[in-house]
Formats: C-alpha cells, structure tokens, sequence
C-alpha cells in the first residue's frame, strides 16, 4: 500500500474531499428546491449597466478574458461570464470585441461568441475579426489591446480571468479611453491595480461565483452555500488552530502541515 | 453528442489527473496528459496565426484607417518564420547565439518588451493618485498607510523619524514591517486566497460533473 499511495498527500486527500462533498451536498440540495439567499455583487450589477451605455453611445464592448490559458480555473470563470455578456451584448445587435492571448482560449471564445449571436437570432452580426488573437507574449498583449481601446473607443470593458503584471496597462488605458471599466481577477497582486484603475472588480472568490450569480440557476447557486459552509469551517479552524498553538498545543498545525 | 463527448472527455481527464495526484505508480498519467495538452496548445498556434493573418490582411485589403500598422505586423510575423524555419546553420536550432532568430529575440523583442514593462511606473503614479485621493474613511486609511510604508521604509524617512519627540522610541520600521504588512496586509490577502481556492474547487467540480458547461459554448 506504501507503493501505491502518497501518505503525505493524505490530509490533502481529507480536506478535498471534505471541501468536494460540502459543495456538492448543497448543489444537490437546491437542486431538490432549496433555493439560498445570494448578497448582491454590485460589480456584477454593472455588467447590465455598461452594456446598456455601450448600447446609447452606439459603441462597442470589449471583453478581455485574461493571458492565462484555457488550464487556468479563472479563464473558465470568465468564459462563463463571457456567455452572458455576449447573449446581452448580442441582444441589442452590438459588436462585442475579444482579443485573446491564447490561441486554444480564442477558439473557445470565439464559439460562445458566435454562439450567442446565434442564440439571440443576430447570427449575421457575427464578424470573426470580433474575436481574435493578439499575442501569447502578455506587454505584446498589452500594447495590442491598449490600441484597441485607442482606435476603437469601447463605451464598455471587461477585465475578467487571470492578469498578470499588464494588469495596470490596460485599466489604465481603459480609464484613459473614457469606457465604464469592470475587473475580476483572483490573483492577487494584481486586485490593487484594477481597484484602483476600474469602477468595479471583482475579488478573489467573486469571479468564481459570478457564473451562478448571472444564471441564477439553482445547482449552481447551491455551490455558493456549499462555499460558505466551508469558508466558516475553515474560519473556525483557524481560530481553534491559533488558540491551541498560543496555548502550546500543536496538533492542529500538525495535521495539516504535509 | 456533440456535448456529451465533451463533458465525458473532460470527466475522464479531470479525474485521471486528481487520480494520479495521490497514487505514485499513476503518476506518469498526468505526465502524459500535461504533454497531450502541450500537444493541442501547440496544434491551435496555427489557429492563432490564421487568426492574425485573416484580422490583418482584411484591413490591409480594404485600406482601413490605420492599415500601415497592419502590414508592418504581418511583414514582421512572416519575416519572424522565415529566421525561425529556414536560417539556422545545418545540425543547430533557430534559438541558438548567433542566428537571426536569436538576433531578432535580443534586439527587438526584448527591448520592446522592457519598453512596455516601463510604462508602468508613470501607471502607478497615475493610478496612486485617483486611489489616494481623501474622498471617504476608507481611502483615507489607505493614504494615511501608504505614506508611512514609502516614507518609512526609506533612510530619509527613518532619519525623519528619529527627530520626533517621544515617537522616535518605537521603532518604525520594525512595526511597518511586522504589523501594516506582515499583519493586516498579510491577513487580507490571505483571506482572498484562501476564498479564492475554495471557489475554484467548486469552479472544477461543477466542471467535472457537467454543471458548468459554458465552456462549450451554445447546445444549438
């Protein structure tokens, strides 16, 4: 059995599982009709609001889903924010501008546009320069969005997925360019640059919640539940964990040190 | 079909990776798949340039505003391949000290790139003054707070310090250093990842079980 399994993953093993098996009792849950109640993500709120002044200037939308490739959790959060703004975008018969960093996550993009502008019987709209590729070099990204904006004066932009040291680059020109600016990004060293830069982010776990927050689907609010369940879990063990160890007890630590 | 191949290739991988994390002689699964993937990021490079040259050519051909950019692009992608491919010296590779590849990567890019990375400097002052500005309690706080972290944590500064009365018996850096961003600053972001973390597990979870599946774009 040695051979076989990584006994020092083994309290990794535990609290996957334990994190898993919360988040899916509460998804099943509200699939069974228990539907939680969700705090409002003003900068999710906005989403509407941008899109509407970009729909009154009669400008553009762009959308920008960060450098990291399509294996990073938070390029799939945003290719879900993505679908609802492209329906909404697509609903009013707007252009909705992508640029994309990757080659993989273009492709991927490139079909939720197009399949929003299907979806909202404007499948003409559709241009596939709306979704394209810049760069994987990420200042190469950076100079080649900034000169969308430049050029194309977007009413509306969207920082969502994970940016790195561009970050400012782009919120900045963005501000510059006069659009309403909305981020989130879970990376850390970067949520000052957009706080500062942008009218509204979203932090760190936000971005993860803001698919289920858009949908209002159930399965997926009930995630969110499960998430708070284990958010408190964890509070307390903090708490518990910190007054053992001033106290000398170091079990705690112990276990879930690997 | 066109969906459920997706969701059951996505299943399986995912959980052939989670697998492989925890059992030593499954470990060269996630090897093989890392490579599978390196294989398609590979394979959608020729996406991405197609995607480059169609963008590109179009407005070159329509003389859209702007259309020099666009050919100087193009021109410096194809002169960027034809280095790459076709001049090297015979048993070396493109990347080595010397080719025009090689050349290209130290004298253009690189450059370039710094010239981008600089720009951040004038940034960060634009964007500290919009933040710092005193419009409420809060940004107020985080003025107050990133004066001392600059001033205090400079040679002027401390010099500063030890001319106040009284004060100058704390040590400054010190409690910069261990309280402002070793405690609170530490603090919250650790919460911020400690959240995040939490929301991708649940982001991959409902991967794995089909919940979320935007990432395939439209059923029609």
């Amino acid at each position: 059995m040695d051979a076989f399994f990584c006994w020092d993953k083994l309290n990794n093993l535990i609290g996957v599982l334990f994190i898993s098996g919360c988040i899916a009792w509460h998804t099943f849950q509200a699939r069974r009709g228990a539907r939680p109640f969700i705090r409002r993500l003003p900068a999710l709120g906005a989403l509407d609001d941008a899109i509407g002044r970009a729909v009154e200037m009669g400008k553009p939308v762009l959308y920008i889903p960060g450098v990291a490739d399509i294996d990073d959790a938070q390029t799939l959060a945003s290719v879900s924010v993505l679908e609802r703004v492209a329906e909404d975008v697509a609903s009013y018969d707007m252009p909705l501008l992508v640029p994309n960093c990757c080659s993989v996550v273009m492709s991927m993009t490139q079909e939720v546009v197009r399949s929003a502008y299907a979806k909202a019987g404007h499948p003409e709209a559709f241009q596939s320069d709306y979704v394209r590729y810049l760069c994987d070099e990420q200042f190469g990204f950076a100079a080649g969005a900034s000169g969308i904006m430049m050029r194309e004066r977007p009413a509306a932009i969207f920082y969502i997925g994970n940016f790195l040291g561009e970050a400012l680059i782009l919120a900045e020109n963005g501000n510059a360019s006069g659009a309403i600016q909305v981020a989130g990004t879970a990376t850390v060293s970067q949520l000052p640059f957009f706080v500062a830069s942008c009218d509204y982010t979203l932090i760190g776990e936000e971005l993860y919640a803001a698919s289920a927050y858009l949908s209002q689907d159930p399965m997926q609010l009930g995630s969110l539940k499960g998430q708070d369940a284990v958010k408190a879990v964890i509070m307390f063990i903090i708490v518990f964990g910190t007054v053992l160890y001033s106290l000398g007890f170091t079990w705690v630590k112990d276990l879930l040190t690997p | 079909m066109k969906r459920e191949v997706p969701l059951i290739i996505t299943f399986v991988a995912g959980a052939v990776m989670i697998v492989q994390f925890y059992t030593l002689p499954l470990s060269w699964l996630g090897d093989l798949f890392n490579d599978f993937f390196n294989i398609i990021v590979t394979c959608a490079y020729v996406l991405g340039a197609a995607s480059l040259l169609i963008a590109n050519g179009r407005k070159i051909q329509r003389q859209a505003p702007g259309w020099g950019y666009n050919a100087v692009l193009l021109l410096s992608l194809l002169a960027t391949l034809f280095c790459g491919f076709c001049i090297f010296p015979q048993g070396g590779l493109p990347t080595d000290a010397g080719t025009p590849f090689d050349w290209i990567f130290q004298n253009v890019y690189t450059p370039m790139s710094a010239a981008t990375y600089s720009l951040l400097a004038f940034y960060i002052a634009s964007a500290s003054y919009r933040a710092f500005r005193a419009r409420s309690a809060e940004a107020t706080i985080l003025l107050v707070t990133a004066f001392m972290v600059m001033l205090f944590r400079i040679p002027l500064g401390e010099l500063l310090w030890e001319q106040l009365p009284i004060l100058h018996y704390l040590d400054i850096g010190d409690f910069i250093e261990t309280w402002i961003i070793g405690g609170f600053n530490t603090a919250g972001q650790r919460a911020i990842m400690l959240g995040a973390s939490v929301g991708l597990i649940s982001v991959s979870l409902k991967i794995l079980l089909g919940i979320e599946r935007s990432y395939l774009g439209s059923a029609d």
